[in-house]
């Protein structure tokens, strides 16, 4: 029995083990074959669309396509952008994420590369010195550690420390967390690292459409961009027409509003309004608070979802102003909880919402342990169970 | 791609009337041209073999590699002096390595690309960089002083081989692009037990990138010898592990250091993928002035490797070739002077670095968290200049 997306690809000997039949499981599993089916089986050329505005009818698109036609847009627009990783090429990557793009856009625009993370992070900091903007993919959360040294010395620190002379215009991809019973490093959520280095940024998109957006801006970005994308989101669906988005994404970069203002400078959306506390979570945790407050609201109780969208910068503006409506607030994230992002935003947020406050912040996140096997793993993440328990604990008066 | 790679070993090999292997493979000797007392060697102390020859390069450019080595030479020793009086915390000498560094910025074109460690001070002043704007890292100002793209160098940092991947990225944007960039790029013999060593041979190799690495085995990493490193017949042997080419060559024989890289720089840029150069010399100094030498190595060690000073050697040999005139050698030590005076009066300078740039270049728009806190060291300043 196979049962993990990763099992499907196959890339490390460590991955090909046998998860437990859990129903939960076995629904990421199918997400990921059907993914494998769509894109043909590994290793066959596919059919392309005709050109990069092939029209995709309104209807439901996977988050991992969305992310696939973002891809595809960006190498379109401009020849400076390629895309290179393991796997990432005749492949399509182990999620499928550049399907289709080394035969559409050619094997120098869409590489695979050597079995070495450094050596991808590496060279994406020569290709950005010499006037490039790589998009590099690491296949998976954990995966990405061998290539922390460039990311943290070098991709980090280039720009600083040569005068913005040498910008860094390197889009990082991670898929990351949990919630698809993967094995042991395939899970990680390990956004707080990237969080804490000054010099990148870090965003993470919860919907189809912030896929698209948010990583088109991403890669416009003269900034490095540690694009974390939540795994267990990548086959969700949503009715999106990526004809739209492309010609929203178009029209808005040139202005400098929308995606690319919130990656240069923070931008959260209120991805649920609510009137009696607020809810702030991200990624693979805000569909979680949005079940959260679905089922609050059948007890009687409003609650407010702020999608973070951009880690890094931090939209301190908009969080507050939620917070100071609703006077309480609650941080979701399935990070472990000991200097996380989620304490950061905790603190951000007492500091500046203190005398609205009508209770303590309070933070709901993984355990302080290694992520768990499959057949645990749904203890460790923020359930909405959790999350009403916390809001039960936000001292109403009533 | 891999076995478009092989084929031009192959045609690289058969150029040559050797085997792919006897082309990869050092070979069986050090390349020395001069010997260490200034005369020239015969053809077979040489260690010229088929494939492996090294014709002596033109007089003029003897003569200007020679004028830079006694700049570099002058650099090293006035930046070892400014660091005793105190004008600066650290400098990581190459003294005795001058050669290697004088070659590293010879061999390349107008257009092409030099990665440095941060002892290749002189290396990048050699290749056109302002002296001071080089020495502005170790004067404490800022992180690098000068800009890469302008010079085609790469910024002098700490972090042990990650420049190579650096170098190997720079040479794979020049080659989508259709450019015929060399990239040289410099490590230390220490620097060749770290995972980027391996893995930037391997990925230039791999896409057959015509970059040069370039190793300054000097024999010691701070204070842990080279038999602590690898025992691999030689560092360049790693070279066929890779599938590329790899030579030793006398790291304080200038006019070796000169052919070896001038061919090399030829080779890549023609096609024959990247290539692995193993120059021997010796770090005549402590690692920094921060270190003691005395507590891993013996002074008879260090005195055998003063008797091989690559800039005595070069000037015997030009001397005696009757391309070296008093009048030259009068002139070069003026430059070279004059050089050191500019460094004195540069590093001497007072510098305030403006704290605002602190936030300036983080990122390409200071992010409102930045500005915050740039906002609240402006005011932290104002109230201190109140006081």
């Amino acid at each position: 029995m196979s049962t993990t997306q990763n099992t499907d690809a196959g890339p490390r000997p460590g991955s090909a083990q046998t998860g437990p039949d859990t129903g939960e499981i076995t629904v990421a599993v199918d997400a990921a074959r059907e993914s494998t089916t769509r894109a043909g089986g590994a290793g066959v050329p596919q059919p392309r669309p005709e050109s990069p505005a092939a029209p995709v009818p309104a209807g439901p698109v996977t988050m991992a396509k969305a992310l696939n036609a973002a891809l595809a847009d960006a190498l379109s627009a401009d020849a400076g952008v390629v895309v290179f990783g393991e796997d990432v090429g005749t492949l399509g990557g182990v999620f499928r994420i550049t399907d289709g793009l080394a035969a559409r856009f050619g094997t120098d625009r869409c590489f695979d590369t050597p079995l070495a993370e450094s050596g991808i992070a590496g060279m994406s900091v020569g290709m950005a010195i010499n006037g490039m903007r790589p998009v590099i993919e690491m296949q998976f959360d954990a995966f990405a550690y061998p290539a922390f040294e460039q990311i943290a010395s070098h991709i980090a620190k280039m720009s600083n420390r040569t005068r913005g002379a040498l910008p860094m215009p390197i889009v990082i991809r991670i898929p990351y967390a949990g919630g698809i019973g993967g094995v042991e490093h395939h899970c990680d959520s390990s956004e707080a690292y990237y969080a804490h280095t000054p010099g990148l940024k870090v965003v993470t998109p919860a919907t189809v459409a912030d896929a698209y957006l948010l990583l088109r801006a991403a890669i416009d970005s003269d900034d490095p961009i540690v694009f974390m994308e939540p795994k267990k989101l990548y086959f969700s669906k949503d009715r999106v027409d990526l004809d739209a988005l492309r010609e929203q994404y178009e029209s808005g970069a040139a202005s400098g509003t929308g995606p690319r203002a919130a990656v240069e400078s923070g931008g959260a959306a209120i991805a649920r309004t609510g009137s009696d506390a607020t809810l702030i979570a991200y990624g693979p945790s805000v569909p979680t608070a949005l079940a959260a407050a679905a089922a609050a609201a059948e007890e009687g109780r409003s609650l407010e979802v702020v999608d973070v969208r951009t880690i890094v910068p931090f939209d301190d503006a908009t969080v507050s102003e939620s917070v100071r409506r609703t006077g309480r607030a609650i941080v979701i994230s399935e990070e472990s909880g000991f200097a996380s992002v989620a304490s950061e935003i905790a603190a951000r947020v007492q500091e500046r919402c203190f005398h609205s406050l009508a209770a303590p912040v309070l933070r709901v996140t993984g355990f302080d342990i290694p992520y768990p096997a499959p057949k645990l793993e749904h203890h460790f993440l923020p359930g909405v169970d959790r999350i009403l328990d916390a809001v039960d604990d936000l001292q109403w008066e009533d | 791609m891999s076995d478009d790679v092989r084929t031009d070993i192959a045609e690289a090999a058969r150029s040559f009337g050797i085997t792919p292997e006897d082309y990869m493979l050092p070979a069986r000797h050090l390349i020395r041209i001069v010997d260490q007392d200034g005369t020239v060697l015969s053809t077979e102390e040489q260690g010229a073999e088929p494939g492996h020859d090294y014709p002596v390069p033109a007089d003029e450019d003897l003569l200007e590699a020679y004028r830079r080595l006694v700049a570099g030479r002058r650099i090293n020793d006035q930046n070892s002096a400014l660091v005793r009086q105190g004008r600066m915390a650290v400098y990581p000498s190459s003294h005795g390595q001058e050669a290697c560094q004088v070659a590293a910025a010879a061999c390349l074109g107008e257009g092409d690309w030099l990665f440095p460690t941060y002892r290749d001070t002189v290396a990048v002043i050699s290749r056109g960089v302002d002296p001071v704007e080089a020495m502005t890292i170790f004067r404490g100002d800022w992180h690098g002083g000068f800009d890469p793209r302008q010079h085609k160098v790469g910024i002098q940092s700490t972090p042990l081989t990650t420049q190579l991947l650096h170098a190997v990225g720079v040479a794979h944007a020049a080659r989508l692009r259709g450019e015929d960039t060399v990239v040289v790029a410099m490590c230390g013999d220490g620097a060749t037990s770290e995972g980027d060593f391996h893995e930037a041979l391997n990925f230039a190799a791999v896409f057959h990138l015509p970059v040069i690495f370039f190793v300054q085995n000097n024999q010691y990493a701070i204070s842990v010898p080279l038999a602590r490193q690898t025992v691999a017949p030689s560092l360049a042997h790693k070279a066929v592990g890779y599938g590329m080419a790899g030579e030793r060559v006398d790291g304080n024989d200038l006019v070796a250091l000169l052919a070896v890289l001038e061919r090399g720089v030829r080779l890549v840029r023609g096609g024959a993928g990247p290539l692995l150069v193993e120059a021997h010399t010796y770090r005549i100094q402590a690692h920094t002035n921060a270190d003691d030498a005395t507590r891993y190595r013996e002074d008879a060690e260090v005195q055998e490797w003063l008797a091989k000073d690559p800039v005595k050697r070069m000037r015997t040999y030009l001397t005696d070739r009757g391309l070296l005139t008093e009048e030259l050698q009068s002139r070069y030590e003026q430059e070279a002077e004059d050089i050191a005076s500019a460094l004195r009066e540069g590093m001497n300078r007072e510098s305030t670095p403006d704290p605002q740039d602190l936030f300036a270049h983080v990122y390409s728009v200071p992010t409102p968290q930045l500005a915050e806190q740039s906002a609240m060291l402006a005011e932290e300043l104002s109230r201190e200049e109140a006081s």
